[in-house]
């Protein structure tokens, strides 16, 4: 208990003084994910919230045969801009880029209108293009809606009741996105909390284990009369505390990143508050030891740093397969995915986001199967440092 | 006391270690001298117990290294090949550390640094993060970390690679003063001028067997030679000679 206590604090003290494994651990790792996880989220935000009150954006070809046409865009809101090029150039100029969606307005198209002739007009957008997409859309609608209007005058003037024209009217109610985008969102989050855990301790685990050997301290070490378990566990130790480290800022991070973004737009509740956290952070905990003893034990097969840093970076993947595996297939939290560490804490923390009740069982089953495999991964990393291959 | 029997260790293919016994005794210093890949490292290794021998038994104390592995090692200091410190703990932080790994209560450990800190001239860069110390305050770390539980017997393989000549010589007064302490020493080199100059005894290994095993001035006489250099020339050569031959394997025994 004493060596394991020895040890715990050298690696401490020892990578405290690291610049990179504190960066790493501190900053990089805990900040990261909130601070991507902030950027997407007010895009995503302004995009469904922004988009819905900006204005149409027209570029109008001939804007002068069509006044009326014209009025009734100003009047619903479209900006109307006069085309500094000719009919037979708009189509070039749009797929330039530059021009947006632009309105033609044919030179028969006022002779057509007065007799109530099909009058044609031409809008000319690139579907391709994320930017006008939208405006293609809400203008053509417009168009649509000054067509009908006119339909209805037409009608009434010659004395027929414009309703016989609308057999059907269709309002649509689309609920389907907001809440598409808010577990896809949900799931990165729960994917950040976890990558935190484990980049916390990414360098703490390789100094432990690839550095002691690089640096030929391994040797020395391994002749003193200590029990190895206690060397192994002493540094898994410090590998925890520096993840469980990440782990508290990561979440306070997003405490602070989640009430500066304005979620219940998305159809999201952003109840992420203090309480939640301190949740979240005793679901993942359990977690903590298992990332820990996985780092250590990939990197006690390396020779060196570099070595080391390759494969471990290759275990930074190991959260993202069930999460992956959980948004593919859309599951539920259920008491045999508990038993499955990062997707069990995975759907733990999306049903406390989305206010599901989570079972007591459930959190624990969790948290034995991931302390389970940890001590499984901190037998194997043991019996290999007993080996002695360990030396290289 | 250091005792090696018929120490064998096979590495794939290659035979490290083929039949090594000596016996480094006590108030002793006893230099193991062999050409590089001679066997030498393997052997401490052996003796030191981070290698299991295939065949054979190493006893420090008379304790079995395989058997008692924590008793055994718990008498014995080692500076390894690869002696290497934490860069960013200081020399004294290095050295505490494993003193608190052999259990030795901290004021003990302060004054073990104290007695060395003078001794090895180490007080201006004692307190310094080890990663700038050039290769020599490496080394007096590095054996002040190897004796700060006051180990009686201490492994020293190739001590003075890359030392300069004050190093050296401040290396040679401690492993003078362990002995006349009454420590066991047992230290390896393929430098013979440095083996002579040191050891009471002389262990010369080659193609991972014992050669001759006794004083710097029996060497000389039984090889028939004037200086200790010719003497060492002329028994790796016998050696080597045996080795080609049939039956050369039983050479180790005679010597």
């Amino acid at each position: 208990m004493l060596t394991l206590w020895t040890v715990f604090r050298k690696e401490l003290l020892e990578n405290l003084r690291d610049r990179r494994t504190l960066f790493s651990a501190l900053v990089f790792g805990p900040l990261l994910g909130p601070l991507l996880f902030g950027v997407m989220v007010s895009r995503i935000v302004a995009e469904n919230t922004g988009a819905a009150r900006q204005r149409v954006a027209l570029t109008v070809v001939h804007g002068e045969r069509a006044p009326d046409l014209l009025a009734y865009l100003t009047a619903a809101g479209a900006r109307l801009r006069r085309a500094p090029f000719g009919a037979r150039a708009a189509r070039a100029a749009v797929v330039r880029g530059g021009a947006g969606v632009v309105l033609i307005v044919p030179r028969d198209y006022p002779r057509r209108f007065a007799r109530s002739e099909p009058a044609r007009v031409l809008l000319v957008a690139d579907s391709a293009d994320n930017a006008t997409r939208g405006d293609a859309a809400r203008a053509g609608a417009l168009l649509q809606s000054y067509a009908s209007s006119i339909a209805q005058r037409r009608l009434q003037v010659r004395g027929v009741d414009p309703l016989i024209a609308a057999p059907v009217t269709i309002d649509s109610i689309d609920v389907a996105s907001a809440s598409a985008r808010a577990v896809s969102v949900i799931g990165l989050m729960t994917y950040f909390v976890l990558f935190a855990v484990l980049m916390g301790g990414l360098y703490f685990a390789i100094d432990a284990t690839a550095g002691e050997r690089e640096r030929g301290s391994l040797e020395p070490l391994l002749m003193v009369p200590i029990a190895r378990g206690a060397l192994v566990g002493g540094k898994i130790l410090a590998t925890c505390a520096a993840m469980a480290t990440s782990l508290a800022i990561c979440l306070a991070a997003f405490l602070g990143v989640l009430h500066t973004l304005s979620l219940e737009r998305l159809g999201m509740r952003s109840d992420f508050g203090p309480l939640m956290a301190l949740e979240f952070f005793a679901i993942c905990l359990p977690f903590v030891p298992l990332g820990a003893a996985l780092m250590t034990f990939v990197a006690s097969f390396t020779r060196s740093y570099r070595e080391a840093q390759s494969y471990v970076a290759a275990v930074l993947l190991v959260p993202t397969l069930p999460i992956a595996f959980a948004s593919i297939y859309s599951l539920r939290a259920s008491p045999a995915w508990m038993f499955v560490p990062s997707l069990s804490q995975h759907l733990l923390m999306t049903n406390l986001l989305e206010r599901r009740p989570i079972g007591a069982i459930d959190v624990l089953v969790s948290a034995a199967s991931s302390l389970l495999v940890a001590l499984v991964l901190f037998v194997f990393t043991e019996r290999q440092w007993r080996r002695e291959s360990m030396l290289g | 006391m250091i005792e090696a029997r018929g120490l064998a260790k096979r590495f794939g293919a290659i035979d490290a270690v083929r039949e090594v016994s000596f016996v480094a005794g006590d108030g002793r210093i006893t230099g193991l001298l062999g050409p590089n890949g001679a066997g030498k490292s393997t052997s401490l290794r052996l003796i030191c117990g981070v290698l299991a021998p295939d065949r054979g038994a190493a006893r420090i104390d008379g304790i079995d290294v395989a058997g008692a592995a924590s008793a055994a090692r718990a008498r014995l200091g080692a500076l390894p090949h690869s002696a290497g410190l934490y860069g960013h703990l200081t020399g004294r932080e290095n050295i505490a550390y494993f003193g608190a790994l052999h259990r030795i209560p901290a004021p003990r450990i302060t004054r073990e640094i104290d007695r060395w800190r003078e001794r090895l001239d180490m007080t201006d860069f004692l307190d310094r993060p080890a990663k700038s110390y050039s290769q020599g305050q490496r080394v007096k770390v590095a054996l002040v970390r190897a004796l700060v539980h006051q180990p009686r017997n201490l492994v020293l393989d190739e001590p003075t690679n890359g030392l300069d000549v004050m190093a050296i010589r401040a290396l040679r007064g401690v492993l003078e003063e362990l002995r006349t302490e009454g420590r066991c020493i047992l230290f390896s080199s393929h430098v013979m001028q440095e083996v002579s100059a040191l050891s009471d005894r002389i262990v010369i290994i080659g193609g991972g067997r014992v050669l001759a095993d006794d004083t710097p001035a029996a060497l000389r006489v039984r090889s028939g030679t004037t200086t200790l250099e010719e003497a060492f020339l002329r028994i790796l050569a016998d050696g080597e000679r045996e080795d080609e031959a049939p039956d050369g394997g039983g050479a180790a025994a005679r010597c």
